[in-house]
């Protein structure tokens, strides 16, 4: 047999080749498997065409229900999509993947990771998928380049910050039951926001969750900056709640991770 | 010869509970030992801290000259690991997987195509390689499984319970895979709850049970160990089955056989137990010797009791 030598790279060249790796791993996964599908590509346009044609015409709002629900929709699904980490990481802590992944060189941290910028791929199509439909079925948008490349900005951090939550809860999880409990939460929250109705229609508590919460920076962030509107203090609200949210859950990870590798 | 695997007391528990307690083993280069014990007896654990999986609470441990925790990244330089469950992706195709494991296992990419030919050519699997593993048998499964822990052509491999759950030509194609593996100078410790494929396979025999090494050595060694044979007695009426046991002491009941089993030291041996059952005034039926296999050093050493046998 041929003697194999390994390769030399810096550490961090080597975590980012692994990542990229098993970002592959991940993205194959999606493609192969129908529920991957299903997720990533109907799901999303299957939520907007419910909003705009069932719901659509019962709900008052500002303007076209179609322009003010499509931030929400697009948020939603790529929180959803995100959230899908958990399961996906859970799955390969408690089969045997991960024993095999850990006695080999590469870096743990590779597998996280790379189910993370799978997700973040993965969420980005879904949503360039919903606001092509959209556009189809005569959504406004009125952004510039500037814009829109300011909305796959907020949409990927909004995706970084689900994901990376998304693999604490896979870390923790004892099973892959209890770890998709996650993505139902998660799909829950942007129903208390300002993504489908305007949170001044709510009653009390849930207006103050809804205006506090981090998805209705996000939304409306999304919202300002597709139909040209003022972004005003959402922008850097948006941004410091899911920097905050990624740079707590990654060293969290990382934490429960050790501890449950001493069982 | 210089041991790739030195073990010096190793302790460990899990809440509370000891799972190891005190392992001593060396393996020695290019030889296959089998880890022999029940289920429960520590075997996977055993098998975790030498692949760097889990930290332990006491003791020494190295692989080829590195200590598992401290030198821990030239230790996965070094091992291949395959573990008791099929670790291989089902939704990727054969060749998809060994080459994510090349990848991961850090190979030069430009031998990473040839590698990857060379173990698929030789476990079999050229034919399937490109179709998703979730269309695999479980022989091929293992096979593939075990490929993959060979990507880094690591001097040292670890087999959990390399065969459990295959069928007996499965299994049999494994064990020569893993013995030609051996002869190319590989180390190899598989732990295994089949008897015979720790006589077959395994150079030396380590038997583990409660978290200690209870007995080691060759196949043979072990059994001469226990006794030079067994006698069984089989007893012509049912009654007499308690008396017989209590004339003699070392023997095993079995009632639905209607039997009374010892392991004999010699000739003597063998004369003063018939004469004692005739004292005893049972009435045989026949009797059967037999030279000991490794079934009877397996029960023997450890707490597993005999199926259907009762003391």
């Amino acid at each position: 047999m041929t003697p194999t030598v390994a390769a030399d790279r810096s550490p961090i060249g080597w975590l980012l080749a692994d990542t990229s790796a098993l970002t592959g791993r991940s993205i194959r996964h999606e493609l192969r498997s129908l529920d991957g599908l299903l997720v990533t590509v109907l799901l999303p346009v299957l939520i907007l065409l419910a909003f705009v044609y069932v719901f659509g015409g019962a709900l008052d709002t500002p303007g076209s229900y179609l322009d003010y629900v499509v931030p929400g929709i697009v948020v939603l699904t790529s929180g959803y999509g995100a959230a899908l980490t958990a399961t996906a990481v859970n799955q390969d802590l408690t089969t045997g993947t991960i024993d095999r992944l850990r006695a080999l060189p590469a870096s743990p941290a590779a597998l996280f990771a790379g189910h993370v910028a799978a997700a973040l791929l993965r969420t980005l199509f879904s949503a360039s998928l919903v606001v092509g439909v959209a556009i189809v079925l005569g959504f406004g948008a009125v952004a510039g380049p500037g814009a829109w490349l300011a909305v796959v900005g907020v949409i990927s951090l909004y995706v970084l910050a689900v994901a990376w939550l998304a693999v604490i809860v896979g870390v923790a999880a004892r099973s892959v039951e209890a770890a998709s409990g996650f993505s139902f939460a998660v799909l829950f929250l942007p129903y208390v926001s300002s993504g489908f109705v305007p949170p001044d229609t709510l009653p009390g508590p849930l207006r103050t969750f809804a205006e506090n919460q981090p998805l209705t920076p996000a939304i409306e962030t999304v919202r300002a900056l597709l139909l040209g509107t003022e972004v005003g203090g959402h922008g850097w609200r948006a941004f410091v709640w899911c920097v905050a949210i990624v740079a707590v859950a990654i060293p969290t990870s990382a934490v429960l991770f050790r501890r449950r590798n001493r069982r | 010869m210089d041991a790739v695997v030195q073990v010096e007391g190793l302790h460990r528990s899990f809440g509370g509970q000891p799972v190891l307690q005190g392992i001593d083993l060396d393996v020695s280069r290019g030889t296959i030992v089998g880890l022999l014990g029940p289920n429960g007896a520590g075997k996977t654990t055993f098998v975790r801290i030498l692949a760097t999986l889990l930290p332990f609470d006491a003791g020494q441990v190295r692989v080829c000259g590195h200590d598992v925790v401290r030198q821990a990244a030239a230790v996965r330089r070094r091992i291949g690991l395959t573990g008791q469950y099929a670790s291989v992706d089902e939704l990727l195709t054969g060749r998809e997987n060994l080459r994510l494991l090349s990848r991961l296992a850090h190979l030069d990419r430009a031998l990473i195509h040839q590698r990857i030919a060379e173990l698929l050519e030789r476990f079999d699997l050229t034919d399937a390689a490109d179709e998703r593993v979730c269309t695999y048998s479980g022989g091929m499964r293992r096979r593939l499984d075990l490929a993959a822990s060979l990507v880094a052509t690591p001097p040292v491999l670890f087999l959990d319970e390399p065969t459990t759950g295959l069928d007996p030509h499965s299994r049999r194609t494994l064990w020569q895979v893993i013995r030609e593996l051996a002869d190319d100078g590989v180390t190899v410790l598989l732990t295994t709850q089949y008897l015979e494929e720790a006589d077959v396979l395994a150079d030396e025999i380590a038997v583990l049970d409660h978290g200690r090494v209870m007995t080691r050595g060759t196949a043979q060694r072990l059994k001469e160990q226990i006794g030079t044979e067994r006698l069984t007695v089989y007893l012509r009426d049912s009654a007499d089955l308690d008396r017989a046991v209590s004339v003699l002491p070392t023997a095993s009941i079995d009632r639905a056989e209607r039997t009374v089993t010892l392991t004999l030291a010699g000739p003597d041996e063998l004369r003063s137990t018939l004469n004692a059952l005739a004292d005893a005034r049972i009435a045989l039926e026949r009797t059967q010797a037999s030279t000991p296999t490794l079934d009877d050093v397996f029960f023997a050493v450890t707490s597993t009791p005999r199926p259907g046998a009762t003391r």
